[in-house]
Order: structure tokens, then sequence, then C-alpha cells
């Protein structure tokens, strides 16, 4: 008979609150004594390292062969118990850890019951843990390229942060050039940098890196395989350019004569030609034919770009292409969109033309934007003599999104800032709370303070153009609550801008899925562990960088592109990495060749011997989920880890059928 | 023997490794309060569940069963669970065969994300199964199996 130790964890009071912990051990150690258990202990934390002794100490002394800890989920600490089995010459498979805390006292509320519930839990683990075998865990190679998506400032910092380290990584971004949302920006808070001066360096170390191949224009459209050895399809969009030949000249860009408004870069307040770079930095400097919006491709004729391209550059027979990648790590970077202020319509956005999102007023106050700068109403020409800035515009609303979207309160402070410089326009912010925690951000609120502008704060109401009286007569007209002072307030202004909501971008669904990955119930991907794993993800190899976690600065951002890279440089350095050895294997005396289990498997692990008529698995490719252990007519396949000796007995286990009623307690 | 006023289901739970275990898990984590009486086990994934785990749960003392996975469509092992949905189905009129009601097993699907939602199943599932009253499934020669204890005083008695 097995000679199993029970452990119970106190949590401090985290199950001790809740979970007669003592009397569980005891439990275990009189009712279980037939089942093999010899020793059942409490302690306050089994996961501190005097917790771990206890248990390499028994594991020493009463030779024990079986452990189970009954503390936390095994997703915290399930190999933390499993080292200190094998620093005690135990298999650490041998250990199962049971969860007291997140299935029990975290969620009930009678310590009876729940004491009661304890007990046949670490039961189910007891008999589990007797019909596990020792394993190994599988080893399998680490390919030392990297795959980045998203070229923003996050994935740009983490394919530079790899690529300087020596390793091979390949950019992809959708767009036609790199730099992302920042790139859009005029001014960086709280230090007021201009964003092109601090970005555009990095997006050309980028683009001339010999480590990393930039794949703008493309989109990452199937990934197969798991951690050290994923294979990516990605399809490059056809350019209509030869990228060895351009030069990046500008000749085709000045002689199209198609003007398209530009709803990415632009964000709908500039133009571009149907042939083209977002802009002036664009990395790379090769542009590309917006096919929908090309002369040639509509009417069959123009091609002006080609007429007067230099180099003979201009390609309009390309095709997309479709290329595979093969990488060890992926970093997703896919970042944000913004919030469509047309849902909010009291707010007035698209009907009233003066109201403007924050985006939008990065563009219009960016010095090579559409007015080069120059903070204008719609007209072009007049300058706002009072503007106002209303904050968490979608965000903070349980109508739209309940999250905040961290950035909002220092972008109000720094558009506070520019144009007070820019204008002297008297500004308005209209706040719910101020948040300027992080460093500097404090200090650069009491500046803005300082210079006179006036906050507000209230949830503004409605946005409009009724006037009442003279004052009000060809303005937007803000109705607010001031709050503090519990007043219904009028502000006649000139310009209104929305602080708009980051929300996950509108496809971010579909790529979860593609990378296998979950994403929380607001849309952001969901991080392995909020406090102490917010770059990695569920799935081994697969990394999350920035605003596609969720909302945050550019500082937050780049520390979270370079965090990535250090996990997936840990991880190439290593070279191999042990995976679980949860596999399916088939015993080939028993298999009747019937090939049930052949079409089952998603993964193509299965393969058929016609000469013997059995099935084999691939233990490569197996990835361990075990429906074909549960389709097996004949049983003849088994499943490591999950054998369905282990499942039945587990289940006797809960159901407390294999208790000794007689025992009494020690 | 267990009356109707007092009857407690016990349900044993099967979840995969990848959403509904950790659905549990952050149920645990927000503190969100369900009916004690489901007894959870870690599969990898849904697609293992073999009816046969369920068939063995009933007839050794369980009220009910709840089979819970990924949503479809968001499988970690791609399209698993929908073998899981199936056999879901096949279990319900076998059960109803044998003369045991198929709403003794329920199948959920929980994201990562859906703590709240697992418990509201939990807690739901418990008050349907109630209603359906003790299974007493194998009270045969060997005595009604009695697998539930709701007070400590019970499970040492």
């Amino acid at each position: 008979m097995e000679k199993i130790g029970v452990y119970v964890c106190h949590c401090g009071t985290n199950i001790a609150g809740m979970v007669d912990v003592q009397e569980v051990a005891e439990w275990a150690a009189s009712r279980l004594k037939v089942r093999g258990v010899v020793i059942g202990r409490e302690y306050k934390f089994m996961c501190s390292s005097l917790g771990q002794e206890l248990i390499e100490k028994d594991i020493k002394e009463l030779g024990l062969t079986r452990v189970v800890v009954a503390a936390c989920s095994p997703h915290l600490h399930e190999n933390t118990f499993r080292t200190a089995c094998k620093r005690a010459g135990l298999n650490p498979y041998l250990c199962e850890l049971v969860s007291i805390r997140e299935q029990v006292s975290w969620v009930h509320t009678d310590k009876d019951v729940a004491t009661a519930k304890a007990m046949a839990v670490v039961s189910g683990g007891v008999e589990r843990v007797i019909h596990q075998v020792p394993l190994e865990p599988m080893k399998v190679s680490i390919h030392p390229d990297t795959l980045v998506v998203g070229g923003g400032i996050a994935g740009i910092q983490a394919a530079l942060e790899i690529a300087d380290a020596g390793y091979k990584v390949y950019l992809v971004e959708r767009e036609p050039s790199i730099g992302g949302h920042m790139a859009q920006f005029d001014k960086t808070f709280p230090t007021l940098d201009c964003a092109a001066c601090i970005l555009t360096p990095k997006m050309v170390q980028a683009g001339t890196h010999p480590n990393i191949e930039l794949l703008t224009w493309s989109e990452v459209e199937k990934v197969d395989g798991y951690v050290g050895n994923f294979t990516a399809t990605i399809r490059k969009r056809a350019r209509y350019v030869k990228t060895d030949l351009c030069t990046g000249c500008g000749i085709c860009w000045e002689k199209c004569p198609k003007k398209v408004v530009d709803d990415v870069f632009e964000a709908g307040m500039g133009t571009r030609k149907a042939v083209y770079t977002p802009f002036a930095q664009a990395v790379p400097r090769y542009p590309v034919i917006d096919r929908p919006n090309c002369t040639y491709f509509l009417k069959g004729t123009c091609k002006a770009c080609e007429k007067f391209c230099p180099t003979a550059a201009i390609d309009f027979t390309q095709e997309d292409e479709l290329i595979t990648v093969e990488v060890g790590n992926i970093i997703l970077a896919i970042g944000y969109d913004t919030f469509d202020a047309h849902r909010i319509a009291q707010y007035g956005y698209g009907r009233l033309p003066n109201v403007i999102t924050s985006i939008e007023f990065e563009r219009l106050c960016n010095a090579s934007g559409p007015t080069n700068g120059e903070i204008l109403l719609k007209d072009g020409k007049t300058k706002p003599k009072a503007v106002g800035i209303v904050h968490c515009v979608g965000s903070r609303d349980k109508n739209y999104n309940e999250y905040c979207s961290a950035i909002c309160c220092m972008q109000g402070l720094k558009f506070a800032h520019l144009v007070h410089e820019r204008t002297g326009a008297e500004v308005y912010n209209f706040y719910i709370d101020m948040r300027t925690a992080f460093k500097g951000y404090e200090e650069f609120y009491q500046r803005v303070l300082e210079e006179g502008t006036h906050f507000i704060r209230g949830k503004v109401a409605e946005v409009n153009n009724a006037a009442r009286n003279k004052d009000e007569e060809g303005k937007l007209i803000v109705q607010v609550e001031d709050t503090l002072v519990g007043v219904q307030m009028r502000i006649p202004l000139d310009m209104v801008i929305l602080s708009v909501a980051l929300e996950p971008r509108h496809d971010a669904k579909e790529t979860a899925k593609r990378f296998g990955l979950s994403c929380s119930a607001d849309g952001w991907f969901i991080e392995k562990h909020p406090k102490l794993d917010p770059v990695a993800t569920m799935t081994e190899g697969i990394y999350i960088a920035g605003c596609v976690q969720g909302p945050k600065d550019i500082p937050a951002t780049v520390v979270q592109g370079a965090a990535a890279a250090a996990r997936a440089l840990g991880k190439i350095h290593a070279k191999e990495i042990a995976l679980e050895p949860f596999r399916a294997s088939v015993t080939e005396a028993q298999c009747s060749g019937c090939r049930i289990c052949n079409d089952l498997c998603p993964f193509n692990a299965i393969l058929f011997h016609e000469d013997k008529m059995v099935s084999e698995i691939n233990a490569a490719l197996c990835q361990g989920c075990g429906t074909c252990v549960a389709a097996c007519p004949a049983g003849a396949i088994s499943g490591t880890g999950f054998s369905n000796e282990q499942v039945l007995a587990q289940i006797e286990g809960l159901l407390l059928l294999n208790v000794d009623k007689n025992a009494v307690p020690v | 023997m267990n009356n109707n006023d007092t009857f407690e289901p016990v349900i044993i739970g099967f979840t995969c490794n990848w959403c509904s275990y950790r659905a549990a898990d952050l149920a645990g984590t927000s503190r969100t309060k369900y009916a004690p009486n489901v007894r959870l086990i870690r599969l990898m994934c849904s697609g293992r569940l073999d009816p046969t785990f369920v068939f063995k749960a009933l007839a050794n003392g369980a009220d009910g069963v709840m089979i819970t996975g990924c949503h479809p469509g968001e499988c970690h092992y791609i399209e698993q669970n929908y073998k899981a949905l199936r056999r879901f189905h096949l279990m319900r009129r076998t059960l109803q065969g044998l003369g045991v009601e198929p709403g003794r097993v329920k199948l959920v699907w929980a994201s990562a994300a859906e703590g709240a939602k697992f418990a509201r199943e939990v807690t739901s599932f418990v008050e349907e199964v109630r209603a359906l009253g003790p299974l007493n499934w194998g009270a045969g020669e060997n005595g009604p199996v009695t697998a539930y204890h709701s007070t400590r005083q019970e499970a040492l008695a």
C-alpha cells in the first residue's frame, strides 16, 4: 500500500478562517488511514519554505510515496509542491494539490459545511494520487525565432530587445507602417516630449535591424503548434509596389490624382492619396496602393504612379502572398481601438462640427497634421477662445465600459496645456475624478492648475448648440453639474474634445481565438496572473504586451514590451522546455483497429498502421486533451496524469466511499 | 434516509483545465459565493469526459453531474468541447432510457473570465437537482449510498 502524507494549509486565515484545518488533517489521518494516509498535518503557510521542508522531511523520514496538499488552486502552487517533492527524491507527479481555498473557503459561508466539503475534496485527492504513476516531463526544443504581432510601441520595444540580444524577430503589422497609435500623437505626457522625436528613431532601428524582418501590410492568418515550435501563416497583402526597387522618393503619391480621406492615421481629419505611406517618417518607406480607392483598379485607366515612378517599382499584377514562419515564441501587441463617440448621442459628436475626439485633437495639434499643428475650428481659420475637455467618454460608464481607460486624465491635462500654450484660450476640464498616479504626473497636474485651467467635477450631461442668450449664440453649450458646489452650469465653448475610451480591437476576439487565448468580459486579453505574471498567457510561449492586456499609458506599455521580450528570451536561452507529460498512448494488444479515435484528434497525432490494423499516437503531436481516451470503445487508449483509474477513484473519494467509518480520531 | 425538507443534493462537477476550472478559480478569488454541494474534478478538457465517469458518479451516490468546459469555438484543444456536447446529449438519452431524469446532468460553458457565471450555474443546478429529489441509485443490497454530510458532526459520525 502507498504511504500518503496529507498537508492542509491555513493560508493565513484565508482557509483557516472558514475551514477547520486541524480537523481536516486529523480526519484524513484517521478516516483515510485504511487508504494509506500515514500522516495528516496542518501548517500556516504550506507554500513557505518551512512548509515545504515539512513535506520534504516527512518524505525522507516516513518514506512517503504520495503527497496530497490541500491549499490553493494548482494553477498557483502545483509547481511549488512538485518541486519540493522532487527535492526530497519523490517523483514530482506523485504530488496532488487540491484546492480548498478557491473552491471551498473563499466561496462558502458556513464553517461546518465548508469543513465537510474540504474533507471530501481531500479524500478525492488521496484516491486520485494513489493511481498516479511516476512521470518524467517531456523535453521539447525552443526555436530561437520570435513572432511579434503588432508594430506599435509595445511591439517595437519587444522586437528590439530580442533582436539586440541576437535573435531573429518577425514583426508583423497590418498597416503600411509600424508606429501604431503613438505615431499619431503630438506630445507625450508628462514630459511633453514630441512623440515623433522619441518614436521614429526606434522605428528606424526596428526597420533596419539585421535581426528584424518587418512584415507590414500583413496579418497572421493561422497559428499551429505549441511552445517552442509554432508555425504561423502570414498573409502579406499585395502592396502593388516592388519593395526591392522602390526608393520611397514620393513621386508616386505626388502624382496620384486620387485623394482619399484618411480614417486611420489622420483619424478622418486629413487626406492622403490612393498610393500612400501613412506619414512622412513611415517605416518601411515603401508606399502601398489602396486598391479599393485606386482609379486604375476601379476604372482600368490612370497608372499615373507607374508612369512617373523613376525606378519602375509599381506592379499592378502583384498578388497577396502567404508565407509560413517557424517560431518558438509569440508576442501579441495588437493595441487598442478608440470608443466610437457617436454612441453617446447627447454629446453631439458627428452632428456638431466642433465636437471632436481626443485622437482627432492629437492630429489637429500635431505639427505634421492637417493644420500643421495649429489648433483651429472646423472652418479652418478661427482659433478657439474657449475649449472644453470631457473626460471618461465611454469609460467608467455602466452604459458603455465600466473600466477606467487609465490615460484620459493625463491626456486631458496635456490637451489643456497645449490649448493654453498655443491659443491662449480658456480651458475647462470636466472630470469625474482626477487620477494622476505615477512618476511626474501629479506635478504635471499642479502645473496645469497653475496655468489657470478650470476644473469642473461633474459628468457632462449634454453638449448642444441651442443658445438661450446672446453670450451663447454660435457656441457649443456644455450642460454640467459642478458636483463640488452642487450647481447646474451652462458653459459656452468653441470646441469640445471628447476623451474617448480605449477599447479592445474590434477583432480582438477572433485574434484571441486564432492564438488560442481568452478575453476578459471587457474583451482585453487575459494574462496568466494579474499581478505576478502580467505578460504571460495561459498558453505557454505566447505573451501579451501593451494595451491588448488592458488600457495603459506609454511608459507602462514599453515596460510590458520589454518584459514580454525578456520572457521570450528566457525561453530561447534555455533552448528546451519541459512540458507536462500528459499524453495519450495506445496499448497495441487491445486496439481493435476501429479507427474511431482517428478522426477525433484535431492535432493529427493519431496515425493508423494499415499493416498491423492498429492506431498509434505520436507523443510529440499529442496535446493531452484526452478526447481519444474517452472515446476508445476497447479501452485501449490510456492517458497519463488523467487516467480512467484516477478519475474513477477520485469520484469514489469525493463521494466518500473510501472512508473508514469505524476509525477513531487520533 | 434523506427526506425532501433536509435533502442536500451532492453534485460532482467536471471542469476543463483551461476555462471552467479557471472560472471556478476566479469565483474564488472574487469571493463569489455559491452552493457548497458541488465537488469538482479537473480534467484537461471536457472532451476527456468519458460517459462512464458520469454514470459512475450517479451510481455511487451523486444526485447530479455538472459538466463544464470552454465556450464553443474557444476550446484550448480547438474543437474537443464539441465532442463533449455530443456525448452530453447521448448521455441524457441513455439516462432517460434507464429511468433517470436527464435533468440530473447539466452542461455549462464557462470561460476563464466567467467566475460569476460559474457560481450562478452551480447554485441554480443545485436547486434543480434538489427539486428532483435524491437519486438513490445503487441503493440495492448494500443499502443506500449516503455521500453527503452537511456538517462536521455528520462527517465524523
